[in-house]
């Protein structure tokens, strides 16, 4: 063969890809090295101090416990909205519809002060969760409510055009063969939705671990309780303590890029096991 | 088992699309509903399978009344138009499906599932494509593994929705032919849901043509092409040349000519439609005396066996458009016939159906 250039249908390949490569190292890549480079300054020792503190360690497991767990409330009860906002139609439909996507609207700080007027010992649910014992605002409980609220959009979001797109021709199928309305959801309703579920649960996951406005008015912020990972940057940062700052977004951008990582694998396996082939 | 319909009616909103339907579908033959898009045969499959309540009427099922029985309970296999195989199944496991999916005491063991779906991937002629997505395979093959998963849960009818309806042709062709030995083999009832005429006439025992949510005519493949019980079965089986005109005497008016009756009684003045196939138009090079409706040869498609005759009528149609007939003849008639293109002739008939153009029912 020779070395003739190959021909490519759409035009403009190089500049295309010179373009989406410069762009995502301006925006993304350089931002995230700088993370880096500069806890690389660092020594071993003082890296483990700033990363290992039993303060920080505690913000490590509220926030990405949470995190787990919120995103994990959000899939549940997200199916269960997406469901009932494709396959029923009643009156209001369009507008719980439009509700869905209110946690993405509003300025985070603004959800967290409603969150705590609310769930606060004087506010309209918290006055009468109180006395049951149950106590929401200003501890971790707070902190899960708050990353609730704001990843619910994500799972209905990612759900929806899913369920839209999925055909009443399985389900009638599927009772045709003798399948009760149980199986026929479970077997293949459910499984048909597995991956974009698995996205939904992705995107609020990544979401809520990166939570910082809404979540900082709920969580009363008590040491080695309720202080949240972003807060301990930011306590870093208003010390003048740069270096410790970024130590911790490091590790922070390293468990979640290893999550984001799992989760990716586990919906190439579910692709993969369902003969999809992207 | 034998599948009897009663009296059923179905609207969807203000369209009617079974009205009054009344069938007795004869034991173990593969009958075809044949029709236009749109005439409701597909709601009657599925009206018959379960998956839609008829508003009124019922359905009975060897006899017994099976109105208010659920899909899952009338032991109908139904075929989808689109296979609905499941996406995220193998071919082996959508076929054992149904057998997975039975309550524990009748459920067959493992063992038992493999041997069976191994049948059956068998009798469709799939078995290698048994660790498969349905992705993976081509439409005539979907449509194979569909058949093998309705038949795998022992229906006592098979109900097929336009089987062949997203296939190309040479694949429908194909399965047209296997679908009718799989039913030789099997001999289940089975109705299956067409729009294609000559899909419908060859391969069924029965057909019954439906129009506008009613039977239009029910018979053997043979008597609805040969004997059209009405002016809609003649127009949509089969080519036909339409003459529209009004009675006069023993004669129809189309125009300026005039077409014999062939002894049809009709009242003087009614307004009538005849309709005669290609091959039994005559064409009459004389056109002096003598009825027959005149007409100008517009081109001779003479390749093989049968001559095809494309003429122009005279004048224009009531929708302001050149009303064109065809002509089958046979290719060594052609030189006798003496005829050219651009060449004026009259056209008659040795068989001609009559119907009123009001009711388009025929009169004898």
């Amino acid at each position: 063969m020779s070395h003739s250039k190959t021909h490519r249908v759409l035009p403009g390949f190089g500049l295309s890809l010179g373009f989406t490569l410069a762009y995502l190292s301006l925006i993304v890549l350089v931002p995230v090295s700088a993370v880096f480079i500069k806890t690389a300054g660092m020594t071993a020792e003082q890296f483990w101090t700033a990363v290992a503190s039993p303060r920080v360690v505690a913000s490590y497991k509220l926030t990405f416990g949470a995190a787990l767990l919120a995103a994990a409330i959000n899939c549940v009860f997200g199916l269960l909205l997406a469901w009932g906002i494709t396959r029923y139609t009643f009156p209001g439909r369009k507008l719980v519809d439009a509700l869905i996507d209110l946690p993405f609207a509003l300025p985070t700080a603004v959800a967290g002060i409603a969150l705590t007027a609310i769930y606060a010992k004087n506010g309209w649910l918290g006055q009468f969760l109180e006395p049951l014992g149950i106590k929401i605002a200003f501890g971790p409980p707070g902190v899960l409510v708050a990353l609730v609220f704001i990843g619910l959009p994500f799972v209905v979001r990612t759900v929806q055009p899913v369920l839209e797109d999925l055909d009443a021709e399985f389900e009638e199928a599927a009772a045709s063969l003798g399948a009760t309305r149980w199986q026929a959801v479970t077997r293949i309703v459910f499984p048909t939705l597995l991956p974009a579920l698995l996205t939904g649960f992705a995107l609020a996951f990544a979401r809520a671990v990166g939570e910082y406005g809404s979540v900082i008015f709920i969580a009363g912020n008590i040491p080695m309780v309720s202080e949240i990972t972003p807060l301990m940057i930011i306590t870093k940062l208003e010390q003048y303590d740069y270096q410790g700052a970024t130590a911790i977004a490091s590790v922070m951008l390293v468990i979640s890029f290893l999550l984001l990582l799992t989760v990716n694998g586990l919906q190439s396996w579910a692709a993969k096991r369902t003969g999809r082939t992207y | 088992m034998s599948i009897e319909v009663r009296g059923v009616n179905k609207s969807f909103g203000a369209f009617k699309a079974l009205d009054n339907i009344s069938l007795d579908f004869p034991d173990g033959e593969l009958v075809a509903l044949l029709g236009p898009s749109g005439c409701g045969k597909t709601t009657l499959l599925r009206v018959i399978a379960g998956l839609e309540r008829a508003d009124s009427g019922q359905v009975l099922l060897d006899g017994e009344d099976a109105t208010d029985r659920d899909v899952r309970q009338r032991q109908v296999g139904f075929v989808f138009q689109h296979y609905a195989l499941f996406k995220h199944m193998t071919v082996f496991e959508n076929i054992a499906f149904g057998l997975r999916v039975r309550p524990r005491r009748t459920r067959p063991s493992e063992k038992d599932i493999r041997a069976k779906v191994s049948r059956l991937l068998d009798l469709v002629q799939l078995g290698w494509v048994a660790d498969r997505f349905p992705t993976q395979l081509s439409g005539g093959q979907r449509q194979r593994i569909a058949l093998a998963r309705a038949l795998a849960v022992e229906p006592r009818v098979l109900l097929l929705d336009e089987p062949f309806g997203a296939l190309d042709a040479k694949v429908r062709k194909e399965l047209r032919r296997w679908l009718r030995q799989l039913h030789d083999e099997l001999h289940i009832s089975s109705i299956f849901v067409t729009h294609d005429q000559e899909e419908a006439l060859e391969v069924s025992d029965k057909v019954i043509l439906i129009n506008k949510g009613r039977v239009e005519q029910f018979g053997t493949p043979w008597q609805i092409y040969n004997e059209p019980a009405s002016a809609f079965a003649y127009g949509f089986i089969g080519a036909v040349n339409e003459f529209r005109g009004r009675v006069e005497g023993d004669f129809v008016r189309v125009g300026d000519d005039l077409l014999s009756l062939a002894g049809a009684k009709f009242q003087n003045g009614q307004d009538v439609v005849a309709f005669v196939r290609p091959h039994e138009t005559e064409i009459v090079p004389d056109i002096g005396g003598g009825h027959g409706i005149t007409a100008k040869v517009h081109r001779i498609l003479g390749n093989g066996p049968v001559t095809r005759v494309e003429l122009v009528a005279n004048g224009e149609s009531r929708k302001g458009e050149t009303d064109f007939f065809e002509v089958e003849i046979p290719g060594t008639q052609l030189a006798s016939l003496g005829i050219a293109t651009g060449q004026r002739v009259k056209l008659t008939s040795r068989r001609i159906s009559i119907f009123d153009q009001q009711n388009g029912n025929e009169r004898p």
